[in-house]
């Protein structure tokens, strides 16, 4: 059977499931390549393109970000599996509200950084985001020391949040993994529903 | 007829009498940081190919003139560092940074003349030599001062004002980034206003 759009009760529809790992391979790359690139040197070639990059993924990944909780909204995630128990339910429930939360900050904070001077941002030489702000002297700078700790933050809270979801799934067995890649429940166990 | 007269007499004898005699600007002077009559401007080359202005937004001081004794002049200055304006947001984060300045950790910038010596020729042009305090590095440095001038202000005050030059090298300071062999040291140009209090 295909995959559904939209989310059901038991299963992630393939936008939500498209968009959370879009977005996870955003993160990391987005966090090596900030990381890189605030180290290169000024004759490398790199040292121009590579903010570039950053900022116009980082737009993209702003946008989808909205597109994501608008669509969450409409079409709500599953339950949680019967089988996790409280704490995992809390600490996951809260893990990926601080990965939202942290997500927005990183976002916007890294926005802030170059419109600090009034001038847009290029996304891809495609289409241009104006400044919001105007020109604000010295934001770029406050703006660039939340965008690097919430950054940390949010690829810390992302790695725990995967070795919970490994965790489910070697040692529990269970299908919290397996529906986030649009697997359906594994033969022989009806348990978890 | 009288008056007009009278304003014109007062006018030529401004005109035949100058400007303030040097000594009439003997005294102690803050700069004007309200009305801001003062930069601290940088040129640095990029490439070799052209050149980038920036200045420091923030800075304050004061400076004490005497037109016969070299010996008592003097000038202090103490620049906030995270004030530092290329007119670039991405540019003015990265020179906050450990790369150049390193505002963090080095909020201020000083300068403290040690002595001053007048020109032979022209008592308008001196040498101010002093200790620069920047990025944690102190080095004694020059700077090639001219006065512009000096006199009544129309509100009640007395102003002088003087426009200085030195050429530092960033390595002195230890700033670490290489921009590449065209930009190893950095021309600073210092324009300031002082109110004698």
């Amino acid at each position: 059977m295909a995959l559904q759009t939209m989310n059901t009760r038991q299963q992630f529809g393939w936008v939500m499931i498209l968009i959370h790992w879009l977005v996870a391979i955003a993160v990391f790359g987005l966090f090596g390549l900030g990381l890189y690139m605030v180290d290169l040197t000024y004759y490398d070639a790199w040292y121009n393109e590579a903010p570039h990059i950053h900022e116009s993924i980082g737009i993209l990944v702003l946008l989808v970000m909205l597109f994501r909780v608008a669509w969450r909204l409409a079409s709500p995630p599953p339950h949680t599996l019967r089988s996790h128990k409280a704490w995992e339910k809390a600490s996951a429930h809260m893990a990926h509200l601080g990965m939202y939360l942290l997500l927005f900050v990183v976002l916007i904070s890294g926005y802030l950084i170059p419109t600090a001077d009034g001038s847009g941002v290029e996304v891809f030489n495609w289409f241009t985001v104006p400044s919001v702000t105007g020109q604000q002297k010295g934001m770029e700078s406050i703006a660039g020391d939340v965008h690097y700790w919430a950054a940390w933050a949010l690829v810390v809270l992302a790695v725990i949040h995967a070795i919970g979801a490994i965790k489910h799934h070697v040692v529990d067995k269970d299908e919290t993994l397996r529906r986030m890649i649009g697997l359906k429940g594994r033969p022989g166990r009806q348990d978890s529903m | 007829m009288l008056r007009k007269l009278a304003i014109s007499s007062a006018v030529s004898m401004a005109v035949l009498t100058g400007g303030a005699q040097a000594a009439d600007g003997d005294g102690t002077y803050a700069f004007d940081t309200k009305g801001d009559h003062q930069f601290i401007m940088f040129k640095i080359s990029h490439l070799g190919y052209s050149y980038i202005y920036g200045r420091f937004n923030e800075f304050d001081g004061q400076f004490t003139y005497n037109a016969e004794d070299p010996s008592k002049n003097s000038v202090q200055v103490t620049i906030d560092t995270g004030s530092v304006d290329s007119n670039h947001a991405e540019r003015d984060k990265h020179l906050r940074s450990d790369d150049f300045l390193a505002v963090d950790e080095f909020p201020q910038a000083t300068f403290k003349s040690k002595k001053v010596i007048f020109d032979d020729d022209d008592k308008n042009e001196a040498k101010i030599v002093g200790d620069l305090t920047l990025r944690g590095v102190t080095k004694e440095i020059t700077l090639d001062a001219d006065m512009i001038g000096h006199g009544k202000d129309p509100w009640g005050g007395y102003r002088m004002g003087f426009e200085a030059e030195t050429d530092l090298r960033l390595k002195d300071f230890g700033i670490p980034m290489d921009l590449g062999p065209q930009s190893e040291t950095v021309e600073m140009i210092i324009t300031v206003e002082g109110v004698r209090q």
